[in-house]
């Protein structure tokens, strides 16, 4: 028995034009775990291949200890649920939205929602502070809004797994922080393993245990933000300058840019000045 | 009990006294007028009378009849727009009437309805609107999976096809066929075969029942086909057998009552306008409205140029074309008001 919530074992998929390859990870039952990469690099294709949306070519994903194909698509919902980047689910209320997260629950000839399918929607709509739209049309409500009730969706579905495809970015930092610190909560109280997928790394940084640095299709270092977020590592994958530095309020790596002309400068000082 | 179970009820029993209504009115209404309450005593007792074979033979077919296919044409309608996800949709738009009329047209022109008898044609319009169906679901699955937006293009091609086919026939054979096809086409619910009506409304209100097996993948499926399956709905299968459903549906009344165009695109979109968008309360509207809508409108068809009889797609068509340009324009009127 294993305590890992998910296990990738060399694993191969893709598109014709892009192929992941040699996936090997493993992520520790109540994580809060990151998929970091540059754009192209992979982490949507790992990610479809983890939500089952993309065919494997070869290798396993075990969810617990259970590979995945053996689950039914029903058992599948129950256990991992997933908030897309985008919600667009239109002239739905969203108290009626968040408890699509029940149907996983119900056979064919359940017609209708149980009083305990309304105390579970209302508790995580309350817990994601949703609650008080819940009359209102999801396509009334902001982005961060939105992102919220899909949040609060996706855990009235009552997850062991939930997956989050970049939940923050298209958010303002306000929202950001508010929905990440939502998750962090989550995966603290309820011990809820999370993996998201997510572009920011100071983000990632802050609020992820684990990370794994994806590029070119391949698994490029995975760990602690510590042992991931070094200059080294970004330099080498995201083929730019950064300088690492301990966040001062968190102790977190905090990685940061200069601009060109700023890099400049400095080049143009050591070399006048090798001695600095 | 939810509010929201209380607002459907309301809904359903408030459509449910409309539809009474509308069926006592075409009982009552014809070229021999009888009162609300004598409808009910002819019924009860006047079985020798004329007006009792007036209702029995005449008025009472149609108004089944027009339950049926109003019902199925919707139902057909608000299955199609949930599985394309498109409101746009509707059981005419993927080809079935335009195979059915090809099918029709093509038994007039060889004579086929003289010499094997009248079942023909509607056997045909089904074989034709059936044949169009697998079509455009072949060209459109790779596989083994649908993909939708190229059924709906194939669809709308494959459509103008046949009519085109059946243009040509119509410019190439005699009056006399001629005229049959167009009467065809412009649809009626004059049925002579009282089995073919029953058949019409006992598959009609199975597929009802059937539907409505298919509401949680209808619901998730507002999300989108991938996050519906990301909920556990197995998008594949129930997309092929709504698709399915649907097409027979339409397929069955449209070879039975001709082309009757509008109930399935207007009464599924007005529905969603009244009652919203969730498909466990929108089926069973959608179906009884479509029926109300044309039970009444056979009546206008029966009555506006008494004692001739209108055919009741050009009532369906003007009516229901006000109806939602209205409705579209008051809308767009409190979509504005609310941007602003």
């Amino acid at each position: 028995m294993t305590t890992n919530i998910l296990t990738i074992q060399n694993l191969s998929c893709g598109y014709p034009k892009f192929q992941l390859s040699e996936i090997n990870m493993e992520i520790p039952k109540g994580s809060f775990a990151g998929i970091i990469g540059p754009n192209g690099s992979g982490k949507t294709t790992l990610f479809r291949a983890i939500t089952g949306t993309l065919a494997l070519k070869s290798g396993k994903i075990l969810l617990s200890d259970k590979n995945l194909r053996l689950f039914s698509l029903r058992e599948r919902a129950q256990n991992i649920a997933i908030v897309s980047q985008f919600i667009e689910a239109g002239d739905i209320s969203v108290e009626d939205y968040v408890l699509l997260g029940r149907i996983p629950y119900h056979s064919r000839f359940n017609f209708f929602e149980t009083d305990e399918d309304f105390a579970i929607a209302r508790k995580y709509m309350e817990m994601t502070d949703t609650w008080r739209f819940k009359d209102q049309l999801m396509s009334e409500l902001s982005g961060g809004e939105q992102q919220l009730a899909g949040i609060a969706r996706a855990l009235t579905q009552q997850p062991q797994l939930l997956l989050l495809d970049e939940p923050t970015s298209h958010l303002d930092i306000t929202h950001q922080v508010h929905i990440l610190n939502v998750l962090q909560q989550l995966n603290q109280e309820m011990n809820l393993s999370v993996l998201m997928v997510i572009h920011d790394l100071n983000l990632a940084s802050e609020y992820c245990d684990r990370l794994i640095l994806v590029n070119h299709g391949k698994i490029h270092m995975q760990g602690s933000p510590e042992e991931v977020l070094t200059f080294q590592n970004i330099e080498d994958v995201y083929q730019t300058v950064v300088v690492t530095q301990n966040n001062p309020l968190s102790g977190k790596p905090a990685v940061f840019l200069a601009s060109q002309k700023v890099l400049k400068e400095i080049q143009e000082r050591l070399a006048s000045n090798p001695k600095n | 009990m939810q509010k929201k179970y209380l607002h459907w009820s309301l809904y359903l029993a408030g459509l449910l006294v409309l539809l009474l209504a509308s069926v006592v009115l075409s009982l009552s209404v014809g070229e021999m007028n009888l009162g609300f309450m004598d409808v009910f005593s002819i019924f009860r007792n006047g079985h020798e009378s004329m007006e009792y074979t007036i209702l029995t033979q005449i008025r009472f077919p149609r108004v089944l009849l027009g339950i049926a296919v109003g019902g199925a044409l919707s139902l057909s309608g608000i299955l199609l727009q949930g599985v394309y996800r498109n409101p746009l949709v509707e059981p005419y738009t993927l080809g079935i009437s335009g195979g059915a009329s090809l099918g029709v047209a093509l038994a007039i022109v060889f004579g086929l309805h003289q010499l094997i008898g009248s079942y023909v044609l509607p056997i045909s319009g089904f074989a034709g609107s059936f044949l169009i169906i697998f079509l455009v679901y072949t060209i459109s699955t790779r596989n083994g999976r649908v993909n939708i937006q190229t059924m709906l293009l194939t669809g709308v091609m494959i459509s103008f096809i046949a009519s085109s086919g059946m243009m040509f026939l119509m410019a190439t054979t005699n009056s006399e066929n001629l005229h049959g096809i167009i009467f065809w086409i412009m649809g009626s619910l004059d049925e002579p075969d009282m089995s073919l009506i029953y058949i019409t409304l006992i598959l009609a209100l199975g597929s009802l029942i059937v539907s409505y097996f298919f509401v949680q993948p209808l619901n998730a499926l507002r999300l989108g086909e991938e996050k519906a399956k990301h909920l556990g709905i197995n998008t594949d299968l129930s997309i092929k057998l709504l698709f399915l459903m649907a097409s027979l549906l339409a397929g069955v009344s449209v070879a039975v009552a001709g082309v009757i165009g509008f109930v399935g695109l207007i009464i599924p979109h007005l529905m969603r306008i009244l009652v919203g968008s969730d498909y466990r309360i929108l089926l069973v509207s959608s179906f009884l409205s479509g029926s109300i809508f044309l039970v009444l409108s056979d009546v206008i068809a029966r009555t506006i140029i008494s004692p001739n009889e209108l055919p009741i797609g050009v009532i369906t068509g003007i009516v229901g074309g006000i109806v939602f340009l209205l409705m579209m324009s008051r809308s767009s009127i409190r979509s504005l008001n609310k941007s602003r």
